[in-house]
């Protein structure tokens, strides 16, 4: 038996509406599967399950906030179906102005068994006349309230310890909370061409799903995003600290093969620059592993796989890093696929959840603004950011040959606490090199 | 400079005796009318002597047929007398309920205006004293239905004392309902007796967690509640309704207000009981107030059994007040 909880999407993320569920009670699910989509201050996510087996009970319904951490749904195997059992309620722990470690869930004393039926959290919200009534004035939102009473009731009494700790909550500190990799930082569309369709990809981030809750104490969309952004950045350029490299790299044998290939295939399948500097950031970092990770708890854990999370500003203001994942593993087609699949949902706002934190690298560009070069922040947890500027006609010297090319300047922000700038040199080096050979990525 | 207060210390039935004897000395149409109520001295004692001190005329016993004498003392009240009428027990009185539903409360409607009917008839009611199924059950919720009447319950000593004199000064019928565990019951009153009014409920106990609203015997038994309760910290009011009908809504409504909760308890039976009346006005007047569901606790739906401990286990007590209670504080 598993227990679904509400994901943490991000660094400042401490409680998600429901705003879809896409099974019910009784359906089969696999690893994998989205399973619900929850709306958050960076727009609707499509949430994965990590288990495969079957719903059996769900315990939040759609329109509801809930803490990360909150028992969603149950999820269980076959021969374990269906034992009602009241939820567990789980609190997110009172936030520490700084928390590392990405478990910040505990348990919570359980509501006082009583001999009801059992009430599912499906259920409306027990909340008595008079507690409604506080907590309307109080601008409490009820859903995020645990009830003491029978059943979870919520009295006048959870009303006010409710608005209490939010209003300690408030003084206690800058929100920087619970690591788990979602935002970035400035960056805007992807690089190189001007007017490429990832422009467009950029485009309005839906308004927040219609979603049944009240939005009085709720803060608006932007409002809740640049706070998102604020509370990341913030912490990143506190704890880590930085260093930045750069190297220009001539971009006149990448383009030039780009030219070829795109010439061999159809319109709609046509590759964009900016998945050569996917491609090349990937395979640069199978060659040093070190910038591909995440520092925990002190610690450097380097990743495996390789997620590359990518800066899309939205034409509304703020941004998103959703990752393309396993970028070294998949071929052009694969990545040209994946690529236009997340511009399209960015852009539908319907990402999902694994996409929004999984990402064990930040790649940002402003090139098309005619930026030439971008030192970026590190998205924490992550150790390293790669920045691209714009290619720029540049006088270059070859073999001692004067001559003018596309010349790009890529950099590197990488975390002096993970690696040194000798690895990020080597980095770059490598990057370099895979762009002066992209036939052969 | 204040004299101090006399007092004497007397029990519910010499206080029910003495607002007898009270009514009896103040105005000379009044008259106590009822089976045994003479040469027996009522069958709870409570007129034992009054005979030998009024004389028949207005000491009146009469054949055991409640609708004959409850009628007689009707007519009484049309004509410009102010009867007393004393049933044994309210179970009894079902058989002068033609007269008094179908009458006392009808005629000064029926009659345009014309005829009030200034009857006060009293009768014990409940049980505990082990006197079986036909003698103990609480009836004052069901006349408290009916309009053109009015349905006293006095709960203490006081009240005793007090309710009658007022009762019988209102021009249209009263009934009061003396709980019959209650007679041996003993208090401390003024000299002269505190004059009361049978129109509020009276705050017997202030509490802020829980308000308890009940009258008659469980108004003793809510407030032992309410002492068990605040050793553990819950402080309950004490509402002691004293008239069913009217019902003080303000009171009620003022002490759910101010502590967000309310019990009723009640001797009768819960369906269709005067505890679902009170609690649909809580939900009427106060509901954006409660803070948790209102709770009642009221007899088992049985007839009221014979044997003690059965008998015992029907009624309310004051470990169920307390449990209930606990249950609604959280």
């Amino acid at each position: 038996m598993a227990e679904f909880r509400m994901p943490s999407l991000g660094a400042d993320m401490d409680a998600g509406i429901l705003a879809l569920w896409k099974v019910k009670p009784g359906d089969q699910v696999k690893r994998g599967d989205v399973i619900a989509e929850v709306e958050t201050a960076k727009g609707v996510i499509e949430i994965e399950i990590f288990e495969d087996g079957i719903v059996d009970q769900i315990f939040v319904e759609v329109g509801k906030k809930v803490p990360v951490g909150e028992v969603l749904a149950r999820i269980c195997s076959e021969g374990e179906l269906t034992m009602p059992v009241t939820p567990k309620r789980v609190e997110v722990e009172s936030k520490p102005a700084e928390a590392p470690p990405p478990t910040a869930v505990t348990a919570a004393s359980s509501p006082q068994p009583v001999a009801t039926a059992p009430v599912s959290a499906a259920e409306r919200t027990r909340i008595s006349p008079l507690a409604a009534k506080v907590a309307l004035e109080l601008g409490v939102d009820i859903h995020t309230i645990h009830g003491s009473g029978p059943g979870g009731a919520i009295s006048r009494a959870d009303v006010e310890r409710a608005a209490q700790a939010r209003k300690a909550e408030v003084q206690a500190a800058p929100p920087v909370a619970v690591p788990a990799p979602v935002l970035e930082k400035p960056a805007a569309p992807l690089p190189i061409q001007p007017a490429a369709p990832l422009e467009e990809a950029v485009k309005p981030a839906m308004p927040p799903a219609p979603v049944v809750e009240e939005k009085k104490p709720a803060m608006d969309f932007q409002t809740a995003m640049r706070q998102a952004i604020a509370a990341a950045m913030a912490r990143s350029n506190r704890e880590i600290p930085h260093y930045y490299l750069e190297t220009r790299v001539d971009m006149s044998r990448a383009l030039r093969w780009l030219e070829e290939e795109n010439q061999k295939r159809s319109i709609k399948d046509r590759l964009l620059p900016v998945l050569l500097l996917l491609k090349a950031a990937a395979r640069a970092l199978t060659d040093v592993p070190e910038l591909n990770g995440f520092w925990v708890d002190d610690h450097h854990q380097v990743s495996e796989s390789i997620h590359i999370a990518f800066a899309i500003a939205l034409r509304q203001g703020g941004l998103v890093t959703p990752a393309i994942h396993d970028v070294d593993t998949k071929n052009w087609d694969e990545l040209r696929e994946a690529m236009s699949d997340l511009i399209m949902r960015t852009r539908a706002n319907r990402l999902r959840s694994s996409e929004l934190t999984d990402g064990t690298i930040t790649l940002t560009s402003l090139g098309d603004r005619g930026v030439e070069k971008v030192f970026g922040v590190i998205y924490p947890p992550q150790v390293a950011l790669v920045g691209f500027g714009k290619i720029i006609d540049q006088p270059w010297v070859e073999n001692g040959l004067l001559g003018v090319r596309p010349v790009m300047v890529a950099t590197l922000a990488g975390d002096h606490r993970a690696t040194d700038g000798h690895k990020g040199a080597l980095f770059l080096e490598a990057l370099n090199k895979y762009l002066q050979e992209v036939e052969k990525l | 400079m204040n004299a101090t207060l006399e007092m004497v210390h007397l029990n519910y039935r010499e206080a029910v005796r003495d607002a007898i004897r009270e009514a009896l000395n103040r105005d000379e149409r009044c008259f106590l009318i009822g089976a045994d109520v003479g040469h027996y001295g009522g069958c709870f004692a409570v007129s034992k002597g009054l005979l030998k001190e009024y004389g028949p005329e207005r000491i009146l016993d009469v054949p055991l047929s409640e609708s004959t004498y409850t009628g007689i003392g009707l007519a009484a009240a049309m004509a410009g007398m102010r009867p007393i009428v004393e049933v044994m027990t309210c179970n009894f009185s079902l058989l002068a309920l033609d007269q008094i539903m179908n009458n006392a409360a009808t005629i000064l409607h029926m009659s345009g205006g014309l005829f009030n009917t200034p009857v006060v008839i009293r009768m014990a009611t409940g049980a505990g004293r082990q006197l079986g199924a036909q003698h103990a059950h609480s009836l004052e919720g069901w006349y408290a239905h009916i309009p053109g009447i009015k349905v006293l319950a006095p709960g203490t000593v006081e009240d005793a004392r007090g309710m009658l004199w007022p009762a019988l000064e209102d021009p249209d019928p009263v009934l009061i309902f003396e709980h019959q565990i209650l007679y041996n019951l003993e208090g401390d009153l003024s000299v002269p007796p505190p004059v009361v009014d049978i129109e509020h409920a009276r705050i017997d106990r202030e509490g802020s967690d829980v308000t308890i609203l009940t009258y008659g015997a469980c108004l003793h038994k809510s407030l032992d509640a309410a002492r068990i309760l605040a050793e553990k910290g819950i402080q309950a009011e004490v509402i002691d309704l004293r008239s069913l009908r009217p019902l003080d809504n303000e009171t009620i409504m003022r002490s759910v207000a101010k502590t967000h909760r309310a019990l009723i308890v009640d001797e009768g039976w819960r369906t269709g009981g005067i505890s679902a009346e009170i609690s649909a006005r809580i939900m009427e007047n106060v509901f954006y107030e409660l803070d948790a569901p209102v709770e009642r606790l009221c007899s088992a739906e049985v007839p009221m059994p014979y044997s003690r401990h059965m008998e015992q286990a029907a009624l309310p007590q004051p470990e169920g007040i307390v449990a209930l209670v606990e249950r609604m504080v959280f």
